[in-house]
């Protein structure tokens, strides 16, 4: 099952099971801090397993980011905000990249692109 | 629903134009999804949560933006506080109050304690996303995460793209 906070991308994309949930981009499963409401969002995700019968199927979900709409109209502004593409290590905080540099995780290491399924069951074994 | 949904393709279309970018090329596929019908009830189902909000946790290597495939192996135990989001492409400012929004793992394994689902893989699955060549994707990433996914005898699978 995939969600979306995208219907015309998920519609170009059309993975066999699809929810959309019409949120601003970054909120795909819910609001931040609103329990209650995630729960009711994955909840009705989680239906759709049991009910969806259709190749393609994209369920409408009923949920609303706010009663004011203008967060649709913000557009994808003037120019390009996003960060640019560089291949340095972006960390949320300083702290993070020490840690991440002290190898804390070393043994579960779980980063690096040429892990493999089989590298994956040497650690899961027994 | 009050008012039709925003059309992304359309208006990244037509920024990449004004910014003088080459045109993008969306994938259409056009074919009929492969379909695997719900094999076991959810109340005894084992779910994999893939995500490509650009999760990680602390101690882990950070993502870069520049087609980064690499995948995060993420322990559904983890501690919410320990979840990091590093991401490019999208205002993080939510999820970093709170990983749910992208990363729903809170709302899962509550569903678990509530019985509604099974139970989680024993990871979760996270990368950047905003991988600009379709192909990897396909040929790289896809068949990648599908592997772990066998390895960790998930039932279902839940995508969270970003």
């Amino acid at each position: 099952m995939t969600m979306s906070s995208a219907l015309d991308i998920t519609r170009a994309v059309n993975p066999p099971r699809a929810v959309f949930n019409d949120f601003p981009l970054g909120h795909t499963a819910g609001k931040p801090l609103e329990s209650a409401v995630n729960r009711e969002i994955m909840i009705a995700t989680l239906r759709a397993f049991e009910t969806m019968r259709t190749p393609g199927s994209i369920e409408l979900l009923p949920f609303e980011w706010s009663p004011d709409h203008s967060w649709k109209h913000a557009g994808a502004g003037e120019g390009d905000n996003r960060a640019p593409r560089t291949e340095e290590l972006t960390y949320q905080t300083e702290d993070d990249m020490i840690a991440a540099r002290e190898g804390k995780l070393a043994e579960e290491c779980i980063a690096c692109s040429n892990w493999s399924p089989e590298s994956r069951e040497r650690h899961s074994a027994g | 629903m009050a008012e039709p949904s925003v059309e992304y393709i359309r208006s990244i279309t037509r920024q990449y134009a004004k910014l003088g970018y080459k045109p993008y090329t969306w994938v259409y596929n056009t074919d009929t999804p492969p379909w695997q019908p719900l094999r076991k009830p959810l109340a005894q189902s084992r779910l994999a949560l893939v995500a490509s909000g650009g999760i990680y946790r602390r101690g882990q290597i950070a993502f870069h933006s520049k087609d980064d495939t690499s995948l995060r192996l993420i322990p559904t135990d983890v501690r919410t506080e320990d979840l990091r989001t590093s991401h490019f492409a999208y205002d993080p400012t939510d999820a970093r109050r709170d990983p749910n929004v992208v990363f729903p793992i809170d709302t899962l394994r509550g569903l678990v304690r509530e019985g509604l689902l099974g139970g989680l893989t024993e990871h979760a699955i996270t990368f950047m996303g905003g991988i600009y060549s379709s192909r990897r994707v396909r040929e790289e990433v896809a068949p990648t995460i599908a592997g772990y996914l066998e390895a960790e005898r998930a039932d279902i699978a839940l995508l969270v793209p970003v």
